[in-house]
This record gives C-alpha cells, sequence and structure tokens, in this order.
C-alpha cells in the first residue's frame, strides 16, 4: 500500500517481456522443434564444435595474459595522451567487425603492410587465414576490453593500501605479490569468462578470416548449412549446439561476479611510490607503445585506404548505407523502449517487495547474452518461412534481432541509473503524488539522460556494423551495409570495399556519439 | 480534530517502536531522542512511506492507515532531496499544486506568490544547484505553503544548515506555521532547536514514543533515557 504501483511501467514492461520471449524462447522452441536428431552430428560438426572452443579459449587466455602488464602499465603511469588512449580503449566494442577485419588484414594481410616490410627483408609474407588469423582478430577486439576490466581492477585497490605499502617500503616485487596479485585472482576469471563468452558466437571474424573444414566455428556451420546446403535441419541443430554452448558460459558468467567495463573514471591513475627505476618506466612505455601500437594501425590503415575510394563508392553502396541506418535507428528505437519498460518493471517490482519478479524480469533482458544471433536468426527464419518470404522481412528481422542482442548492454547502463534515481528521488515524488506518465516525464527521465544516451549510442553502433542475422535473410538486392561490404571484399573490389569501410567506421562512430552526446547536453546539476 | 496514533506499532528486523498518542490540531511539537532510535522511522510511517505492523493513524478522526502517501493530508520534508535538481525552483514549487506540472495561469502566479512569501521572489527560474542551502529549503517550504496540507513533518530538513541559517530557517516555519494554522512535527537532535518552537516535545526512545509533553517541563525534568542522552 505504501507505494504507489507504476501502471505505465508494468505496461512497458510486460510487452517488452512478451517480445523478448517470442523472439528468444518462440526462435529455441522453433529450432528445437526442426533439429534434426544428433546421429546427423557429423565430423565436420565435431570439427566446428572443437574449433570454436579452442579458439575462444585461447583468444580469452591471450587477451587476458597480455592485458595485465599493459593494464598495470597503464594504472601507475601518468602521461599526456593517457586519458584519450583509455578512452580508445572502448572503441573496439563498437567497431563494425567486419571494418576491423579489413584493417587488420591491411596490416597483417598477405599484401599487408607487415608482409611488405617482411619481404624487403627477404622473409616470406605472413598467413593470416585460419585458427591465428581468427584468434589475432579477437585479441585486436577483446585486449582493449580486458584492459579496461583490468584496469578497473587497480583502480578498485584502496589508495590507503598502496600508501601503506609505501609506508612498509615495499618494492614493486612486493606490490605484485601483496597487492596486485589477490587482485588479479579476483579479477581475472571474470574476465576470461567473459571474453570467452563473447568469442564463442564469433560470426563475422570466422566468416573472413576462417572457413574451410579447420576453421569453421559452430555459428559459421550455422550459417553455411542454411547458405550453401539450405538444410534447415542441420542448421537447427547446430543452432540447437550452439545455444547450449553459449547457456553454459553465459550461466557461469552470471555467477562469477563480472566488472563492468563500459563506466568512465578510468582516467585516475593510481598513486604509486615503489616505481623508482628507470627501466621499469621503460618497459611500461614500451608495454604501453606496442598496444597502442597494434590497436591503431589497423585503425589508420583504414582511414587511408579507404579516403581515396571514398567519393566514387558505386551507388549500391549509398543504398546499403542508407538501409543500415534505417536498421540502426529502428533497433535503438526498440532497445530504448524495451529497455525503459523492463527497467521500470524491475524497479517497481523491487519498490513493491516483489524481489524474486525483479530478479526474473532482469535475467530474461539479459537473456540475449545466451543467444547467439545465428541461433536467434536461425529461429526467426523457422518462423518466418512457411508464411512469409524471409527475404522481405530482412531489414526488420535484423532490426529485431540487433535490439535484442543490444538490450542487455542497455539495460545494464540503465538499472543502476533507474534505482538511485528511485532510491533518491522516489520518496519525494510519491509525497507529492506524481506518478504514471509524470512521473516518467518529471523525475525519471531527466535522471536517466546519461545511461540512455549511451544506450541509444551502443544499440545504434552495434546495429549499424552487425553482420549477422542479415546474411541469412538477405536476398540479393537488400543489403546492409556490413554485408555490401563483404560481398565488396568477396568480388574483390578492394577499393570500393576501402571507402565502404570507411564509410562504415565513420557512420558507427557518428551514430553512438550523436547519441552519446544527446545524454551529455543540457544535463545540469 | 487531532493526529491520533492508535496502538501504533513498527517493526523492521530486530528495530520495534510502539506509539500511542495523540497530537492536538495545532501543536508544534519538536521529535526529540537518541539516534538510531526510531524519529525518522516514526515520521515515514505518518506519511505512508511504508505500513506499521499494527495499529492506526487517523487525523480529524479519519482513518488514513492505509492511504498512499500523496493522499494523506501531510506534507514532508526530508533531510536531502527535497527539490528535483533538473526542475527550476518555480517548477518545483509548482508541483505543489499539480503533480504533472500543468499549471494555468492562475497556479503560475500562486507559485510567483509563494516564493515570494519565502523570499526568493527573482529567483524562480534557477536550479537547486544555482541556489544556496537556505534558499532550497526556502524552496521547499514555498512549496509546503502552497500545497496547503494541515499536517507538516519536518524531517531534519535543516541539519546540513550551519546555526543561523538554521535558526533563521526554524522562524520561517514558525511564521508559516501559524498563517496557516499547520500542525507541526519536526525531528531534531538539537534540544535549542526543539525549544526555539515554544510548544510540545515528543520522546522517542527505548522503543517508544512518548505523549508530546511541554517541552520546557520534559527538559527541565528529563527522564533517564533523555538525561542519558542529552549528556
Amino acid at each position: 500500500m505504501a507505494r504507489r504501483a507504476q501502471p505505465l511501467g508494468l505496461w512497458a514492461g510486460a510487452a517488452a517481456a512478451a517480445l523478448l520471449v517470442v523472439v528468444v524462447f518462440g526462435s529455441l522452441a522453433a529450432v528445437a522443434w526442426r533439429a534434426e536428431g544428433a546421429a546427423r552430428f557429423g565430423p565436420a560438426d565435431w570439427a566446428a564444435l572443437r574449433f570454436t572452443l579452442t579458439q575462444a579459449s585461447l583468444s580469452a587466455v591471450l587477451s587476458v595474459a597480455l592485458a595485465v602488464p599493459v593494464a598495470r602499465a597503464l594504472a601507475r603511469r601518468r602521461f599526456a595522451g593517457r586519458g584519450l588512449l583509455i578512452t580508445l580503449l572502448g572503441a573496439p566494442f563498437i567497431l563494425p567487425t567486419i571494418v576491423a577485419v579489413l584493417g587488420l588484414l591491411a596490416v597483417f594481410g598477405r599484401s599487408g603492410i607487415l608482409s611488405v616490410g617482411l619481404g624487403w627483408i627477404g622473409m616470406e609474407p605472413v598467413r593470416i587465414y585460419g585458427l591465428h588469423g581468427v584468434v589475432l582478430a579477437h585479441v585486436f577486439f577483446n585486449l582493449p576490453l580486458a584492459t579496461r576490466l583490468l584496469l578497473q581492477g587497480w583502480l578498485a585497490v584502496p589508495a590507503e593500501r598502496f600508501r601503506l605499502a609505501a609506508a612498509l617500503g615495499f618494492g614493486p616485487r612486493d606490490v605484485f605479490r601483496f597487492i596486485e596479485w589477490p587482485m588479479l585472482r579476483e579479477v581475472v576469471p571474470g574476465a576470461l569468462l567473459v571474453i570467452f563468452l563473447i568469442c564463442l558466437t564469433s560470426f563475422a571474424v570466422a566468416l573472413t578470416l576462417g572457413g574451410g573444414p579447420r576453421a569453421t566455428t559452430v555459428e559459421l556451420a550455422i550459417y553455411q548449412a542454411f547458405r550453401f546446403d539450405f538444410d534447415l535441419g542441420r542448421a537447427a541443430m547446430l543452432a540447437l549446439v550452439q545455444f547450449t554452448l553459449c547457456a553454459v558460459a553465459a550461466l557461469v558468467v552470471y555467477r562469477v561476479a563480472v566488472p563492468a567495463a563500459m563506466g568512465g573514471g578510468l582516467d585516475r591513475p593510481v598513486e604509486r611510490w615503489d616505481l623508482r627505476g628507470r627501466g621499469l618506466a621503460w618497459l611500461d612505455a614500451v608495454l604501453i607503445g606496442a598496444a597502442a601500437l597494434f590497436l591503431l594501425t589497423p585503425l589508420a590503415m583504414i582511414v587511408v585506404n579507404g579516403l581515396p575510394g571514398l567519393v566514387g563508392l558505386p551507388g549500391s553502396v549509398w543504398l546499403a548505407a542508407g538501409r543500415s541506418l534505417l536498421v540502426a535507428l529502428g533497433a535503438t528505437a526498440l532497445v530504448i523502449v524495451m529497455a525503459l519498460g523492463l527497467g521500470l518493471a524491475v524497479v517497481g517490482a523491487e519498490g513493491a517487495g516483489r524481489a524474486r519478479r525483479a530478479a526474473g524480469l532482469e535475467a530474461l533482458g539479459m537473456v540475449a547474452l545466451a543467444a547467439s544471433p545465428l541461433v536467434i536468426g536461425t529461429g526467426l527464419f523457422i518462423l518466418i518461412f512457411p508464411f512469409a518470404d524471409p527475404a522481405a522481412l530482412a531489414l526488420p528481422v535484423t532490426a529485431l534481432a540487433n535490439a535484442v542482442m543490444a538490450l542487455p548492454f542497455a539495460l545494464r547502463a540503465l538499472l543502476p541509473a533507474l534505482r538511485r534515481a528511485e532510491a533518491e528521488h522516489g520518496r519525494l515524488a510519491d509525497s507529492l503524488g506524481i506518478a504514471g506518465r509524470a512521473r516518467l516525464r518529471l523525475v525519471l527521465l531527466p535522471r536517466l539522460r546519461h545511461p540512455l544516451g549511451f544506450s541509444a549510442g551502443l544499440a545504434a553502433a552495434l546495429s549499424m556494423g552487425d553482420l549477422g542475422v542479415i546474411v541469412l535473410f538477405a536476398g540479393g538486392d537488400a543489403a546492409t551495409l556490413p554485408l555490401q561490404l563483404y560481398r565488396l571484399m568477396g568480388a574483390y573490389r578492394m577499393g570500393d570495399a576501402a571507402g565502404a569501410a570507411l564509410l562504415l567506421l565513420g557512420l558507427s562512430l557518428a551514430l553512438f556519439w550523436a547519441f552519446d552526446r544527446g545524454g551529455h547536453g543540457d544535463a545540469r546539476s | 480534530m487531532t493526529l491520533v496514533l492508535e496502538n501504533f506499532l513498527i517493526t523492521q528486523g530486530d528495530f520495534r517502536l510502539e506509539a500511542d498518542f495523540t497530537l492536538p490540531e495545532g501543536a508544534r511539537a519538536g521529535v526529540i531522542g537518541p539516534s538510531g532510535g526510531g524519529k525518522s522511522t516514526l515520521l515515514s510511517v505518518i506519511a505512508g512511506f511504508f505500513a506499521p505492523q499494527s495499529g492506526r493513524v487517523l487525523w480529524r478522526g479519519a482513518d488514513i492507515t492505509d492511504l498512499p502517501p500523496d493522499a494523506r493530508p501531510l506534507s514532508i520534508l526530508f533531510q536531502d532531496n527535497n527539490l528535483f535538481p533538473h526542475l527550476t525552483a518555480a517548477e518545483n514549487v509548482g508541483l505543489g499544486l499539480r503533480p504533472d506540472l500543468r499549471l494555468s495561469r492562475d497556479q503560475h502566479a500562486a507559485v510567483a506568490r509563494a516564493l515570494d512569501r519565502v523570499g526568493l521572489g527573482d529567483l524562480g527560474a534557477r536550479r537547486p544547484a544555482a541556489l544556496s542551502g537556505g534558499q532550497q529549503s526556502r524552496v521547499a517550504l514555498a512549496r509546503v505553503l502552497l500545497r496547503g496540507r494541515q499536517l507538516l513533518l519536518l524531517d531534519e530538513p535543516f541539519a546540513a544548515l550551519g546555526p543561523a541559517l538554521r535558526a533563521e530557517m526554524l522562524d520561517l516555519v514558525r511564521e508559516i506555521v501559524a498563517e496557516a494554522g499547520l500542525t507541526l512535527m519536526m525531528v531534531s537532535h538539537d534540544p535549542r532547536d526543539v525549544r526555539a518552537l515554544g510548544g510540545v516535545a515528543i520522546l522517542v526512545a527505548e522503543g517508544r514514543a512518548d505523549a508530546p509533553a511541554p517541552t520546557e517541563a520534559l527538559l527541565a525534568d528529563p527522564p533517564p533515557p533523555l538525561r542519558a542522552y542529552l549528556g
């Protein structure tokens, strides 16, 4: 009786929950229904499963192992451009996979700058296709993520502990043993698991850098069963395998406390007194420089290679860009409505003392973490196929799938802010009778501008660069920009591909910037 | 014509608070006692933020125990967060008239008069961050004035102000209470504030909220728990 029910949140939350249930569980049910027996799980499928696990484990271990020294160097040094570098570490998250792959090819590919350099000293060019190429791309994406996760760990160590270490005369070795090692033992398992989970569902990287019997992920095998054999039963069976894999991993991730990597406040250096040696300073400088070079060179190559091609881009690329913008904006609107609705419902349930309902709703919003894009795509295809031409629905379905995929991130950004707004202003709003729509307009939305803008930017950029569901649904003429880019690469039109990649990169970053910026403008107090 | 707490029992985990008293209409009551004794909790329950374990709250003979917070005949000011930081002073005051802030021309004029009354006539367009602590308190009091609810609960809203400002705010509260004929319950940890109200005091200690007693008499001859608290 004490707290006003919020009918608005309840309705929007119910609608969002219903949509999620239909999309996620509906597609899973479809997949389970069409999946053919385990008898058809042949040697190629075992190979795909093995490869998926191998590359995900390797990628996770390498990313985290490299991130430890880099994060430590970043945590204990201050230098000009440090804040910018740490911000850039967040960029791969919104970087379209296919664009990054093109950048990596320009550096590590057969005719990339590394091979050219090796040629000068009479060495063979490097080969990027296969397991090591896939792992390289995954490390490119996840080294920054791991670095940010670990940096968070360093910053979470109370400053007093380093002061105490200084007072006791600790050297770097002692600091590592008594402060840093215990912290790493807490943070590293979570970071490993998150990256492992991300790499399990990797599709675009495997599609471009893997392939062939020895470098096919389960996700890619789904696509091949679809596209080359049009064998829905086999695709569904593989999708079921993929879902089981991800669900198990996601459950483990859910149980291990995973630090958040997207928060701000990472540009504060840790005050240290044990770092007097010059050798140590040089080591840190080399580490930071190498990491920056590894991350920035491919991005620079996209810009350098793309600029000449940008002017003469064929009309089909611009059309594809237009389609992608529509999809991205549609997905963004959907994400915001669903995240707000679910968020309001979760906080409303918490306020009413229904902790279990709140936890259930929150878990529902996170369920997409366990469902990979191609699993959902396969399920939706099976659902739609009997009634309509999937190609005709390619764009709306892509927007819907992208929205479901971005929802966990949006919900993660929104829920803490929503809880804080209710905790700080809920009683005042209750005492003045501000309820329903007025509460949303006057109390909650103004307090949510930051996370809303950030979530919208994230969703828009992710959707803009997504090369997933669309490959299952698109016919010949309804390509999005990432798909068009992939087709250009397949046709070896590298000039156009480079131009399209720069366009896609620019659009993704611009979308993120515009939305995120919108959340910052006019934010007083 | 009174506020009645009838066989009132509040429980929160191990915490228990009993109350069974009557506060006459128009009274100015200070709520005093050791911290953690339940002064704020008592006000929160009267305001309707959570329910008592048992017992009733009556106002002018009507049972208000089950009413939602905004339907109760009272205004409450908390220790902090009494204003929405993203709304202007005038908007914060206007919420006292219409919780959706769709104000008529007359209502806008009423907001301006209320701001005038608390001495903030020309600061209506400012946001709380651009106001001093004392001015923020005045905005909140202007909203109390405009809401026109008969019972005013103050849960140490001036605790963060310096002594001189706090005395100024208490003067303003006394004036407003007298002008509008309000009944006042004010939590304070400072016996001087309660004395300055010149009314009665409710002692909250050892799991009980005592019936209101004349402040001077109570402070002159404090019962043991109050004596321990005053030191």
